[in-house]
């Protein structure tokens, strides 16, 4: 989230796309009724099915899974046309004013670069900007110029019109329009529009872009750093977002630094594409800082043993090839490539996509290690459950190992919420049995590595015998041990530069923020994001004071905001150029004649006057919001609507580039896409307020809520299959075929695409063959293994299907 | 909230007592479910089945997101989901179903258990087990179809209001829970002025016809809603238009009553005057001949 | 038959066994009945173990009532047919409560009075089975509805009660006419008796009408 929850009581309108806020958030989702009951906010649900959250908005309309691009694009496209763009934040805090270069084109749904035959853009050097010889980027204050972002934006989003949004998404002209206008109200910096997605937006293979799309809206409106606006992923696990701080991708290390490829062969190599560099004048560009906080980082890794004569350690860190995300394991457990699997806290078998390809997968493994506190599939993938699992166990070598741990009530540490919020949880009780905690478990396995190592030695056992590991007890590191250690701390002292004899921070000491950090070894911190965490002055996350001094939702000492205690990103823009609140209304940050300040932490330097011009988004070297980017998205410089790749229809827009042009497409699911000859339903997954992914199902007050799986089918599509409620039915893909209830609803409208019916079903997951809710199929053995370009999620929300009446499934499973 | 915790017993099923009555200024409760701000989540049917230990058993699915489908002895609540088309738009109307605690309660009229069924003088009616003999004329009596036997002790179920909580103090289990403040709790009067304010604020959103549901047919409920189309309650998945105390049940357990006792006494009293006044019917010596010589000819 | 030639058999043992039966369901039935019926009654659900015990075994009672009431019905339903002497009865029926049977009919093994008792129970008695059954909630809960459920529940109370006045009837019209309780205690009635009260009857039971 760049706002928070308790924020979402400031906004006037709620756009939920992308999401189903009050089934999957419904405990956030008071934020939402908070806001309608006192704020008069409008809630806009934008969604395939007629869902829990529609049942409460102002205004619902219905889209086809995976076009949520040509939805938002088209919203661009009326906001442009209409002029109901905040004109005086775009030109001031966007760059819409910088001119493109000319190679700068999008012809047939392709950018300039394209390489056909690596499906990727090899040549991206026409995306940049146009640069004047001191290297700042050219821009034109009218943003008229035909290179100009905003000519460039006006000309791309032209092409979606309300009568292409319909043709592409089947949403009727007159419910897109009505959204528009809703959207469109809050253009003013007296209104403000909050957007909550969650993996509505993220799991299809234009996914970063469906989010940046809705990043783009926010900018032109002027709603980013408001309070009541932002662009609020809502996570989905209660720590999730924490996981994602600490490096959860392959290829990143903590609070979003990035791992070494293994073309960044030194440290050097490495810090030259990472300390950005302000491209207009004044800029601050907060990355310039990106030593100090890796510095200190592979101080609170490898301590005395990295020192500025071997860079840091830095060849102490691995250095990738390419990301390591869930498909590309799978697809080389698959291929026969991996020996083991530790599957921690993921059951695999059901979470990832074409569940065959899982357990084939988990079957050619030597062995597996389930680290959970609750029996999984993953870990019974071997065991025959009928057709729910036709499997025959003497056909599989795979040693399973099943580690219990202990559940989070059963042991104390931080939870990093949504809003960044860091909390502390205390122990409510003893795990049962042998259960253990993951930080045991992992500690328990450093430790006998090490001895090994130790003993054996290796090709490199440095990385390993020299980590920092000073807990008080080795074997069992105490979360605060580990939150104090991510927080950082001061290795030597910190003296003035400008006077030696006085000492800033003692060595020692906790940081008391990422400002002070270091880039010659005085300072370590495992996660600079969340330094202030952990202070001298003690644990920050256990701080449970609900005031709200100024009644805008900060309530600034409960718990931890990373970064800085900081409760809205890029806040310095609810003020105009001039450091004036926009409006009385929304006052939030803004200049009081001798420094920033408001209800929030300053987003911006607290001291830096405004007729200094430096922009508000600090983190980027141009310091303003980016409506087009260079070279960040693998998908190109602006959002364009690809079909997903079980393609309902050719794409209306660019018929020969149909779908995504660099989705990662591995050979060997090359085969595995469906096509609307043979599958002529449109299908979408989605989780139930009643269930938590696969873990509820083992609960028995969840499985009484929601006992069983089923499909939610359309009346159009019902009566044209000859199915009624409560009936079995077939759901097959390309994929494979699954069996599931029928829930025939009014819920799922409709809709015309492209002139045509389209039918579209609805599947949740969370069911399978263990636990106390009824054994049903793995909804995952349908969907497509394909990853989202940018960050390789899988295309889970829109894939073709069929589906017919069929039986029950034999006694023998369902037992 | 203490004006709220009197558990003063106000009205006792199948009794003549008359209530304790020198305790003043106990409030009236009521739960506001403002069903324009449920979503469905299911946390009050989660809260309701743990503070009160109830195991549902794992059903099936059975076409809808209702599950249990309806109330059971052991689902107090149940949410209740009904698709409505309302000319080119839907709305998805999500009622939480349960006891309504009627002021005038069908359920206590209908009992014939001294003490089964209570009415506290906050209006909390709460059936109390160990006087129940299963008989299920509360089901009979209630104008809602709350009440449910249990098939395991016989004996009748539905929610109590969490009166053990809000006897302490506390709201109900489900208010508690719900996470979009879809059940509000306190003093009926309190309940009233806030569902004013919701009721304004649906119509500015396009409900006209948005209003309170506090039917007055059972003395109004202690458990009300707000809901958008005041104007039609059936569309709630049947919730009744017009609830009221059947017209059978009000005579059988009505006049019926008094009026039967009367009837027997009468037979009985009317039988014993006439044997004072007429005498016995006895039969005669000259009968008793007659008898013998038509008999005569045979017996001899 | 009797070793005393001065009697006349009315009842067979089986018979008396019979009507016995019916009587004791019948009134435990009314106790238990009225026991959850009239609060001021339900002290009488001590007699039977309790609240739930009574609520439980008044139906099975019930359920001995009906099997036990066919057995009369079919023994008797054949001396109850109505005819023109009942009807004349019936219009007499002043003289009858006054004990003057000048001028009546001779009658046949049943008057009118206790035929009307005869065919007001068996009315009764089946709607009282029949609503007791949609009633009977432990078994039959499922099958009908509560509006159902609700008439049945008038329904059985008021032959209930129906039922109970004319059990008065019968009861006070063996109490007041002497002579009548030996028929369902010993099996006979004297020839007074019988001559006073159904000659006809009598006059076919000796054999000279």
């Amino acid at each position: 989230m760049t706002n928070s929850w308790n924020d979402i009581k400031n906004a006037d309108v709620i756009l939920v796309m992308g999401g189903n806020a009050a089934e999957a958030h419904p405990c956030g989702f008071k934020w939402v009724t908070e806001a309608k009951s006192n704020n008069g906010a409008k809630l806009v649900v934008v969604d395939p099915r007629f869902t829990r959250s529609a049942a409460v908005a102002d205004l619902y309309a219905p889209l086809r899974p995976g076009t949520d691009i040509a939805f938002l694009m088209g919203v661009i496209n009326y906001l442009l046309k209409n002029d109901k763009i905040h004109r005086d934040y775009v030109k001031a805090f966007t760059n819409a004013s910088y001119l493109v270069k000319e190679g700068y084109k999008f012809e047939d749904g392709l950018f300039t670069g394209y390489d056909a035959s690596k499906r990727d853009y090899t040549n991206k050097s026409d995306w940049e900007y146009q640069f004047d010889e001191q290297g700042m980027a050219k821009v034109d204050d009218s943003m008229s110029s035909p290179n100009s972002v905003m000519s460039l934006l006006k000309a791309h989003a032209g092409r979606y019109t309300p009568e292409m949004v319909e043709r592409i998404c089947g949403t009727p002209k007159d419910k897109f329009l009505k959204v528009c206008e809703l959207i469109a109200s809050t253009a003013t910096g007296e209104r403000t529009m909050t957007s909550l997605y969650a993996l509505g937006w993220t799991q299809h293979t234009t996914g970063a872009q469906n989010i940046r799309c809705m990043a783009m809206i926010q900018l032109l409106l002027g709603n980013m750093g408001m309070p009541g606006g932002g662009v609020n992923a809502l996570r989905g696990h209660a720590n999730v977002q924490g996981i994602t701080d600490l490096a959860l991708l392959s290829t990143s290390t903590p609070g979003y630094m990035v791992l070494p490829s293994e073309r960044e062969t030194t440290f050097a190599d490495y810090m030259k594409s990472r300390a950005f560099k302000p491209i207009r004048p004044g800029q601050t560009s907060f990355w310039q800082n990106y030593q100090k906080f890796f510095v200190s980082q592979q101080k609170a890794f490898f301590g005395a043993a990295a020192t500025a004569e071997n860079d840091w350690a830095y060849d102490y860190l691995p250095k990738f090839d390419t990301g390591y995300d869930t498909l590309k394991m799978v697809d080389m457990m698959a291929a026969g490539q991996m020996n083991g699997l530790f599957c921690q806290g993921l059951n695999i078998m059901m979470a990832a996509p074409q569940k065959d390809k899982t357990r084939a997968g988990l079957g050619k493994l030597k062995w597996l290690v389930v680290v959970d506190p609750i029996e999984t599939e993953t870990a019974r993938f071997w065991e025959n459950h009928g057709e729910f699992n036709n499997v025959d166990p003497k056909s599989v070598q795979t040693e399973v190992f099943q580690l219990p741990t202990s559940v989070y009530v059963e042991e104390e540490g931080s939870f990093t919420n949504s809003s960044r919020v860091i909390q502390w949880h205390w122990k409510a009780a003893e795990g049962p049995g042998e259960s253990r905690s993951d930080i045991d478990i992992v500690a328990g396995l450093y430790g006998r590595l090490k001895a090994k190592y130790a003993k054996d030695g290796g090709a490199f056992p440095d990385p390993l015998l020299k980590l920092t590991w000073s807990y008080t007890n080795s074997a069992s590191p105490a979360p605060a041990e580990v939150l104090k250690e991510i927080n950082g701390y001061v290795v030597q002292d910190v003296t003035d530069p400008a006077d030696p004899t006085k000492v800033l921070l003692r060595a020692g000491q906790q940081l008391p923020s990422f400002a002070v950090m270091t880039a010659d070894g005085k300072t370590a911190a495992g996660c600079w994001i969340y330094t202030g965490v952990y202070t001298d002055a003690g644990n920050m996350s256990m701080r449970r004071d609900a005031s709200d001094p100024t009644g805008k939702g900060v309530h600034p000492n409960w718990g931890f905001a990373w970064p800085a205690n900081r409760r809205v990103l890029y806040n310095r823009a609810s003020s105009d150029p001039n450091g004036k609140p926009w409006s009385e209304r929304k006052k939030y940050v803004f200049w009081n004649g001798a420094r920033w300040t408001g209800a929030d932490v300053p987003d911006y330097g607290p001291l830096v006057a405004p007729d200094k011009s430096v922009g508000p988004f600090i983190m980027n070297p141009e310091g303003v919001g980016r409506l087009y980017v260079r070279g960040v998205m693998r998908e190109g410089p602006f959002p364009e609507h690809y079909e997903p790749m079980d393609a309902f229809l050719e794409n209306p827009l660019h018929p020969k580039v149909s779908v995504s042009p660099v989705a990662r497409i591995f050979a060997a699911d090359a085969k595995s896409f469906g096509t609307p000859d043979k599958f002529p339903i449109v299908a979408t997954t989605y989780r139930l307020t009643e269930h938590f992914h696969y873990w509820t199902k083992a609960v028995h007050g969840n499985a009484v809520l929601q006992p069983e799986l089923f499909v939610e089918i359309g009346e159009r599509l019902a009566k044209a299959k000859g199915i009624k409620d409560g009936e079995w039915v077939e759901i097959s893909s390309q994929r494979g075929a699954i069996k599931a209830k029928a829930c025939v609803t009014k819920r799922i409208r409709p809709i015309l695409v492209n002139g045509k019916p389209c039918d579209v079903i609805g599947l949740p997951i969370h069911y399978g063959f263990i636990g106390l809710a009824r054994k049903g199929y793995a909804t995952n053995t349908i969907t497509p293994s394909v990853g989202d370009a940018s960050v390789n999620t899988p295309e889970y929300k829109a894939f073709l299907v069929d589906v017919k009446k069929t039986s029950a499934p034999a006694a023998s499973a369902m037992a | 909230m203490a004006t709220l915790q009197s558990l003063d017993i106000r009205r006792r099923s199948a009794s003549t007592e008359a209530p304790p009555q020198v305790r003043q200024g106990s409030l009236e409760v009521a739960k506001l479910i403002d069903v324009s701000k449920c979503i469905g989540c299911k946390a009050c049917q989660s809260a309701c089945l743990s503070w009160n230990d109830l195991v549902e058993p794992v059903g099936f699915f059975e076409g809808s997101y209702n599950n249990p489908p309806d109330l059971t002895p052991t689902s107090w609540t149940v949410m209740k989901f009904t698709e409505y088309e309302k000319g080119d738009d839907l709305e998805w109307l999500i009622r939480k179903d349960g006891c309504m605690h009627c002021d005038d309660p069908g359920c206590l009229k209908a009992c014939p258990a001294p003490g089964a069924i209570v009415q506290y003088a906050n209006g909390i009616v709460d059936f109390v087990s160990e006087n129940c003999i299963g008989c299920g004329y509360c089901v009979k009596g209630c104008p809602f179809n709350v009440p449910r036997i249990s098939k395991t002790d016989r004996k009748a179920y539905k929610c109590t209001l969490c009166v053990d909580r809000v006897a302490v103090g506390q709201a109900p289990a489900c208010a508690k829970a719900c996470p979009t403040q879809a059940i509000y709790f306190g003093s009926k009067e309190d309940m009233l002025d806030h569902a004013d304010k919701r009721i304004i604020d649906l119509k500015s959103r396009g409900y006209e016809k948005a209003g309170l549901y506090d039917p007055p047919g059972v003395g109004g409920t202690h458990v009300m809603y707000v809901l958008h189309h005041a104007d039609k309650p059936s569309l709630y998945a049947g919730l009744p238009d017009d609830p009221r105390i059947s017209p059978l049940v009000g005579l059988w357990k009505g006049v019926l009553k008094p009026l039967s006792l009367a009837a027997i006494a009468f037979a009985g009293v009317f039988g014993f005057l006439h044997y004072v006044t007429k005498g016995p019917n006895e039969v005669s010596e000259s009968d008793e001949r007659k008898g013998d010589d038509l008999a005569g000819g045979k017996g001899a | 038959m009797s070793a005393d030639k001065k009697v006349v058999a009315r009842y067979t043992t089986a018979a008396r066994i019979n009507h016995w039966i019916t009587a004791a369901s019948l009134i435990l039935l009314a106790l238990s009945g009225m026991a959850l019926f009239h609060p001021s009654l339900f002290f009488l659900t001590h007699l039977f173990g309790g609240g739930q015990a009574t609520r439980a075994i008044h139906p099975w009672i019930g359920v001995v009532l009906a099997i036990s009431f066919l057995g009369l019905f079919f023994r008797f339903f054949t001396l109850n047919f109505w005819n023109r002497d009942d009807t004349i009865w019936m219009k007499n029926l002043g003289k009858v409560i006054n004990d003057n049977e000048e001028g009546m009919p001779e009658l046949g093994k049943y008057n009118a009075g206790q035929k009307l008792v005869f065919w007001g129970q068996s009315i009764l008695i089946l709607l009282l089975f029949c609503s007791g059954i949609v009633l009977w909630d432990v078994y039959f809960e499922d099958y009908t509805t509560i509006d159902q459920k609700r008439l049945s529940a008038v329904v059985h109370a008021l032959c209930a009660i129906g039922a109970i006045l004319i059990w008065i009837v019968h009861v006070y019209a063996a109490i007041w006419v002497k002579g009548t309780l030996r028929a369902m205690t010993r099996g006979s009635v004297t020839r007074g008796w019988s001559w006073k009260h159904h000659r006809k009857w009598f006059r076919q039971e000796v054999g000279k009408p």
